[in-house]
């Protein structure tokens, strides 16, 4: 059961440069955080799948376990777990995050 | 609820901290958001960083004493530079 959730989370996280898991949708986000993460992704004009889970619980729960984060939104970049809306937040104003996208999208 | 002092109190007791910064986002005691600079973070990424924080805070946010933290974390070397 929980490895069923599992494996559908890898295939995304592992099938997309960008993955985002968040409340809602890009264009209709249900939390001030989603909004946020979603603003500073498309400030780089990059692609990025998301997936909301506000509409499965399943996905909701999962996710937590398969980082070990407790929060939502959570970013996964090239495969790998990135953080939530603090952490993009950070790594963006360092000028750290364009470098990781870039070596995501060149792979 | 919570005090900046009861923060600064179970932080330092589970991390060397250098600075220690509080704000209380609503006036209500249990949003915050916490700076903190510390010579443990040397060497991890912000995601094992925030890990330790959480860990450290992890029977204040358990208990709803600390509902939402918001966290920023540097090495002592990073928040030099961010000074000057």
């Amino acid at each position: 059961m929980a490895d069923d959730i599992f494996t559908k989370i890898d295939e995304k996280v592992k099938n997309n440069k960008v993955m985002l898991y968040m409340k809602g949708t890009p264009d209709f986000p249900q939390c001030g955080f989603s909004a946020h993460t979603v603003e500073i992704l498309r400030s780089y004009g990059i692609p990025f799948a998301s997936e909301d889970v506000l509409a499965d619980p399943a996905i909701r729960d999962g996710i937590k376990r398969y980082s070990n984060w407790p929060t939502i939104p959570q970013i996964y970049i090239g495969g790998k777990f990135v953080g939530g809306c603090d952490i993009v937040h950070e790594l963006h104003e360092r000028g750290e995050l364009e470098p990781l996208l870039k070596t995501a999208f060149s792979e | 609820m919570i005090t900046p002092n009861e923060i600064k109190e179970t932080l330092s007791k589970a991390l060397p901290v250098s600075v220690i910064e509080t704000q209380d986002l609503t006036g209500g005691g249990d949003h915050w958001q916490v700076i903190i600079v510390s010579p443990a973070f040397e060497g991890k990424g912000l995601v094992e960083q925030h890990r330790m924080v959480n860990e450290a805070l992890k029977a204040e946010i358990g208990d709803q004493r600390i509902h939402a933290l918001a966290l920023r974390t540097f090495t002592p070397a990073q928040w030099e530079k961010l000074g000057s």
